[in-house]
C-alpha cells in the first residue's frame, strides 16, 4: 500500500536535513506504529507524505499503491486515498465544520469521477459517524476546530477520517491529549475502519493506544531514520526502558 | 453636469446659480451649503483626512471617463419583492421605476418636491450634513447639499412592508451624478433601504438619515462592479432613543471609492452598526471613513470592515469612536481587517478612540495579513482543491462583516455574488 524508500527531506527555508533515509513499507490491511523521541522527524514524515509546503525531498521515493505521490498536490493525494490526522489540528474561523466536511467529501468524489453525495445522505452519514465518536451536533455546526478542546479536536480528526474513508490513514499522535474514555472511542473508531483494503500508520508516544489498536509492526524512528522495527513487544520495551538502549544499539 | 463644474466655479469664487425647481424650502439650505463649501474649500491631498486617498479626481472640473462595464450578472435582488427607484447616470428613470406609493411611507423626489408637503425635509436637508462638518470638514458633502440634482425624500411612519431599492445604472462614459437623499424614520418606523449599482462615471451621493425614538433603519448597499467608476458617498445619521441603525456595504473594484459614514447617537439605548466588505482585484482604491459619536447613555456601536485585496488594490480604513462626556455605559467595537492575497496590495488603517466618559467599554483592532497557509493546507489535505479552499477561507474572512446584514435573504444573495466573483478569478 504505502512504500517509502530511502526518503531524504530537507527544510526549504534553511539548509537542514530532517529525514535522512526513511524506509518503510506498509502492506494492505496492516497497522504500523511509529514511535520515537521528540524531534526525530515523525511529524515531518507525515507532512511530507501529505504534501505540505516547505519541505524538499532530496532523495528517495514514496508511493501509494505503486503510484508516486510526491509530485501530487495535497488534494490529489487525498483523492488518491491518503489521510493525515494532524498532531495539531488547525482552527479555521468562519468555516463551519459541516460545510467543510461536505465540501471535502464531494471534492474527493468529484476528483474520483463519482457522484456527489446528496445533502440528505450526507447528513445521515455524518450524524451516524458523529454519534459513534460521541461528537454532538453542536460541534458539527461550529467553525472547524475553533474553541474545541484538545480531545475534541482529535475526535474531530477521526470523524473526518470516518467520513472520507481513505485507504491509507496516518495518525499523528491522535492519542495525545485524550482522556481514557476518549482514547477508547478513538481506538474503536479506528478499529471500526480496519479492513483488508485499508492501512494505518499510527504515530504515538504511548503504548496504551497500541493496546487498543493492535499494530502488526512497530518502528522506532530516531534522528530522521527508522532505526529498528519489530512486533508489538517493541512498544512495550520503549514504555519500560525509554529509548536509551535502542539508541545505544545503533550508535 | 451641473454640480461638479458649478463647484469648480464656486471655488473660483464665481457662485453659479443653484439648481432650480427643487422647492424653495431647500434654497436656504443649498445656499448655506454653498457658503460652507466656499469657506472650507475642496479637499486636498495634503489634508490629514485625505492622507490615504487622493481626492483630486473627485474634485476635478470634469469627471474622468469611465467605460461602461459589461456586467454579465443578473440585476441584484431581481427576484425579490421591492419598490424600485431607478436612476440612470443620476437621472430618474420613471419608466423603469416602481410606483412610489406604499403604505407607511411617503416618497417624494427632490427634483419636484416644491409642491409637496415637505416640512419635515426642511429640518433634515443639509442639517445633518452641516452637523457632520465638525470636528472634521467634509467639503464633498457640502458640495452635494448645494448642488444635488435629485434624490429621494423618504418619510417613514410605520413598518414598511418591502425594501426601497435605489438602482443606480451607469450608461454614459462621462456621467457626473450628484444625488441627495433624506430619510426620516419616525417613531415606530422600520424601513430597509437598498442601493445598488455603479451609478455614474463619477458619483457624489449624500444620504441623511434621522432615526427617531424606537425606530429602525436598515441599509444594504452594493457598489459594483465597473472598474473605472469613482464615488464619494456620505451617510449622515442621527439616532434617537432605543433606535437602531444598520448599514452594510459591499464594494467590488472601482478605481476610487470613498464611503464616509457619520453617526451621532443622541438618544439613550440606541445601537448603530456599520459594516463593509470590499474586494479589489487590480488598481482599485476603497476608503471607508467612519465617525461615530456617542452622546447618550448605554448606546452600542459596531464597525466591522473587511477587505480582500490583490493585484495592486489598496484598502483604507479611518474609523473613529468619539465618546462624549456623560455618554456612560457606551459599548463601542471596531474591527478593520484586510486579507492581502499578494504583495502588491496594501491596507492603510487609522483606528481612533477618543473617550471623555469613564464607564465605557470600547475596543478596536486592525490587522492585515496573508491567507493562513496552515488552514489552506489543512483544507487541501482533506481533498478540497486549492482554489476552492482559498475561496472558502476568503468568504470566511468576510463572514463577520456579512453577518451584520440582518436579512438572511439579502445576505445570501450578496454571498453568492462574492462567491461568483472569487470563482471567476480562479477560472
Ligand atoms: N518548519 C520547520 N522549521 C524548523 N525546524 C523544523 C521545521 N519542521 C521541523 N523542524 C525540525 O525538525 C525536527 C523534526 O520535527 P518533527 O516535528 O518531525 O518531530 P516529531 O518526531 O514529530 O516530534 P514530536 O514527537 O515532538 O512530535 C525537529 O528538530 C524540528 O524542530
Ligand atoms: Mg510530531
Amino acid at each position: 500500500m504505502l512504500e517509502i524508500k530511502n526518503l531524504h527531506v530537507e527544510l526549504e527555508e534553511e539548509d537542514k536535513q530532517i529525514l535522512k533515509g526513511v524506509d518503510l513499507s506498509v502492506g494492505a490491511g496492516q497497522v504500523h506504529a511509529i514511535m520515537g523521541p521528540n524531534g526525530s522527524g515523525k511529524s515531518t514524515l507525515s507532512y511530507v507524505l501529505s504534501g505540505k509546503d516547505g519541505y524538499e525531498v532530496t532523495d528517495g521515493s514514496a508511493t501509494l499503491d505503486a503510484v508516486d505521490i510526491l509530485d501530487m498536490d495535497p488534494e490529489e493525494r487525498a483523492a488518491a486515498g491518503l489521510f493525515l490526522a494532524f498532531q495539531y489540528p488547525v482552527e479555521i474561523p468562519g468555516v463551519g465544520n459541516m460545510t467543510f466536511l461536505r465540501t471535502a467529501v464531494n471534492a474527493q468524489r468529484k476528483a474520483r469521477g463519482e457522484d456527489e453525495m446528496s445533502a440528505g445522505d450526507f447528513l445521515k452519514f455524518i450524524r451516524e459517524k458523529a454519534k459513534s465518536l460521541n461528537i454532538d451536533a453542536e460541534m458539527l455546526k461550529r467553525p472547524v476546530n475553533v474553541g474545541f478542546s484538545g480531545g475534541e479536536k482529535k475526535r474531530n480528526e477521526i470523524l473526518q477520517m470516518a467520513m472520507l474513508e481513505p485507504k491509507m490513514c496516518i495518525l499523528d499522535e491522535t492519542d495525545s491529549g485524550l482522556d481514557v474514555d476518549a482514547m477508547k472511542l478513538v481506538a474503536e473508531g479506528v478499529n471500526a475502519l480496519r479492513s483488508e483494503g485499508r492501512s494505518f500508520l499510527v504515530i504515538t508516544h504511548y503504548q496504551r493506544l497500541l493496546d487498543h489498536i493492535k499494530p502488526d509492526v512497530v518502528h522506532i524512528m530516531a534522528d530522521g531514520k527508522i532505526i529498528k522495527s519489530g512486533g508489538p513487544e517493541l512498544a512495550l520495551e520503549v514504555e519500560n526502558n525509554g529509548y536509551a538502549d535502542l539508541l545505544a544499539e545503533v550508535a | 453636469m451641473v454640480g461638479m463644474s458649478a463647484t469648480a466655479n464656486t471655488q473660483a469664487g464665481a457662485m453659479r446659480e443653484l439648481p432650480l425647481g427643487q422647492g424653495a424650502w431647500a434654497q436656504t439650505a443649498r445656499g448655506d451649503a454653498a457658503a460652507r463649501l466656499l469657506e472650507m474649500g475642496q479637499p486636498h491631498k495634503r489634508d490629514e483626512y485625505w492622507k490615504y486617498t487622493d481626492p483630486t479626481s473627485l474634485t476635478a472640473v470634469e469627471a474622468s471617463k469611465a467605460e461602461v462595464f459589461d456586467d454579465d450578472e443578473s440585476p441584484l435582488f431581481e427576484d425579490m419583492d421591492m419598490l424600485r427607484v431607478v436612476f440612470v447616470d443620476g437621472d430618474f428613470d420613471e419608466e423603469a421605476s416602481s410606483d412610489l406609493s406604499m403604505e407607511n411611507v411617503e416618497i417624494t423626489r427632490l427634483a419636484n418636491a416644491a409642491g409637496a408637503d415637505i416640512h419635515w425635509a426642511k429640518d433634515l436637508y443639509g442639517v445633518l450634513e452641516a452637523r457632520g462638518q465638525t470636528p472634521v470638514k467634509r467639503p464633498l458633502a457640502a458640495m452635494n447639499t448645494a448642488y444635488a440634482t435629485d434624490g429621494l425624500l423618504v418619510r417613514v411612519t410605520g413598518k414598511v412592508s418591502k425594501p426601497i431599492h435605489l438602482v443606480y445604472l451607469h450608461r454614459d462614459e462621462t456621467s457626473d451624478a450628484i444625488l441627495h437623499h433624506c430619510i426620516s424614520v419616525e417613531k415606530g418606523g422600520d424601513v430597509t433601504i437598498i442601493e445598488s449599482g455603479p451609478a455614474a462615471a463619477r458619483f457624489n451621493k449624500c444620504m441623511e438619515v434621522e432615526v427617531a425614538d424606537g425606530a429602525a433603519f436598515h441599509h444594504v448597499r452594493a457598489q459594483g462592479r465597473d472598474h473605472e467608476r469613482r464615488a464619494a458617498t456620505h451617510m449622515f445619521a442621527r439616532l434617537g432613543r432605543e433606535s437602531s441603525f444598520k448599514s452594510f456595504t459591499l464594494t467590488f473594484n472601482g478605481v476610487l471609492t470613498r464611503n464616509e459614514c457619520i453617526i451621532e447617537l443622541t438618544g439613550d439605548d440606541a445601537a448603530a452598526h456599520v459594516a463593509g466588505a470590499a474586494v479589489g482585484d487590480g488598481d482599485f482604491h476603497h476608503d471607508d471613513t467612519v465617525f461615530i459619536t456617542h452622546d447618550a447613555v448605554n448606546c452600542e456601536s459596531r464597525q466591522v470592515f473587511k477587505k480582500v485585496l490583490r493585484n495592486g488594490a489598496t484598502g483604507v480604513f479611518q474609523g473613529k469612536i468619539l465618546v462624549k462626556a456623560g455618554a456612560q455605559k457606551t459599548d463601542g467595537y471596531q474591527i478593520s481587517q484586510a486579507l492581502l492575497l499578494d504583495d502588491d496590495s496594501q491596507f492603510l488603517a487609522k483606528p481612533e478612540l477618543e473617550i471623555y466618559a469613564d464607564d465605557v467599554a470600547c475596543s478596536h483592532g486592525s490587522t492585515s495579513g496573508a491567507i493562513d497557509e496552515d488552514a489552506l493546507f489543512y483544507l487541501r489535505s482533506r481533498g478540497v482543491p486549492e482554489n476552492a479552499a482559498q475561496n472558502l477561507l476568503v468568504l470566511a474572512f468576510l463572514g463577520e462583516a456579512l453577518e451584520e446584514i440582518e436579512s438572511e435573504e439579502l445576505a445570501a444573495e450578496l454571498r453568492d455574488r462574492l462567491e461568483a466573483w472569487f470563482s471567476r478569478r480562479h477560472g
